[in-house]
C-alpha cells in the first residue's frame, strides 16, 4: 500500500507544479497506479534505498531517481528500473 | 524483488485483487530550473514521527491518511518508526532512517551542489492506506500546499 500512497501524493504535487519522482518496490503497484515518474528498485519492502548505512549505494538510487527528474525527453507515466 | 513473492499467500491474493487507484490523466510538471538550483523535499510513507508529535493511529479502518511535517534540520536519530504494517521488516529503517527518509543524503547533495537546497519542510505519511479517498481529496492536497508555500521545486517520494 505504501507504493500507492506515495504515488497518489506525488500526483497531487505534480498538479500543484512540483516535479516528483517516486521510488517503487512493487511492479504490480507501479504499473496499476501509474504515477508521473517512478523508479522501480530491486529491494524488498522496508529497504527502499538498499542497505542500511551504505551511503554510496543510497546515493546511487537517489541519483538514478534524480536523472528521471531532469530528463526533458520523457512523457508520463515514466516507469524505469534501477540497475544496481 | 519488485514482485509479490516476498509476501505470504494471503497478502499476495489481496494485492492481486485490490482495486488500485489508477492515476488518470497523469499530471506532469517539468523541472522549472536545473536541479543544482532547485529546492528539494522528501516524502516518506514510513510513518516517522518526532517525539513531540502525535503518533499515527493504526486503528483507523482503511488507514490513517494524516501526515507529519519533519523540519529540514531534524535529527534522524530522534524519529520514531510509527509505521504499523507488519508485512515488512522494520529493522533496516530503525537502524538507519535514511533508508526510507534520506535526509542526510539530501544534505550531502546540497553541500556538493548537486541540488540547490534542502527544503525547510518534509512530509511523513503512514503508507498502510487501503482506502485512499481522504488522502486524495484532503491530505495529499494539504501536504503539497506546504511544499508549494516553501517554494519547493521537486520532491523524492519513498515508500517502505
Amino acid at each position: 500500500m505504501c507504493n500507492q500512497t506515495v504515488s497518489l501524493v506525488a500526483t497531487e504535487m505534480e498538479r500543484q507544479g512540483i516535479t516528483t519522482v517516486v521510488l517503487q518496490l512493487l511492479r504490480l503497484a507501479a504499473e496499476r497506479v501509474g504515477p508521473p515518474r517512478a523508479l522501480l528498485v530491486p529491494f524488498r519492502h522496508g529497504y527502499p534505498l538498499g542497505t542500511p548505512h551504505d551511503h554510496a549505494g543510497q546515493h546511487r538510487v537517489i541519483e538514478a531517481a534524480f536523472r528521471l527528474l531532469e530528463d526533458p525527453s520523457r512523457s508520463p507515466p515514466v516507469l524505469e528500473e534501477f540497475r544496481a | 524483488m519488485g514482485d509479490l513473492n516476498e509476501f505470504p499467500l494471503s497478502l499476495r491474493l489481496f494485492l492481486q485483487a485490490y482495486p488500485w487507484r489508477r492515476v488518470t490523466p497523469v499530471p506532469w510538471a517539468p523541472l522549472r530550473r536545473p536541479l543544482s538550483q532547485s529546492r528539494v523535499a522528501l516524502v516518506t510513507s514510513a510513518g516517522f514521527v518526532r517525539p513531540s508529535q502525535t503518533p499515527f493511529d493504526g486503528g483507523i479502518r482503511g488507514g490513517d491518511t494524516s501526515f507529519r511535517v519533519i523540519p529540514g534540520d531534524a535529527e534522524l536519530s530522534e524519529l520514531n518508526d510509527g509505521q504499523r504494517s507488519e508485512s515488512f521488516d522494520h529493522t533496516g529503517m530503525r537502524q538507519d532512517p535514511n533508508l526510507a527518509f534520506p535526509l542526510d543524503r539530501l544534505r550531502e547533495l546540497a553541500a556538493r551542489g548537486r541540488i540547490g537546497s534542502v527544503a525547510p519542510r518534509h512530509l511523513s505519511y503512514m503508507g498502510s492506506i487501503t482506502a485512499p479517498g481522504r488522502l486524495i481529496r484532503e491530505t495529499a492536497v494539504e501536504g503539497a500546499k506546504i511544499l508549494t508555500e516553501d517554494q519547493t521545486d521537486a520532491a523524492l517520494l519513498v515508500p517502505v
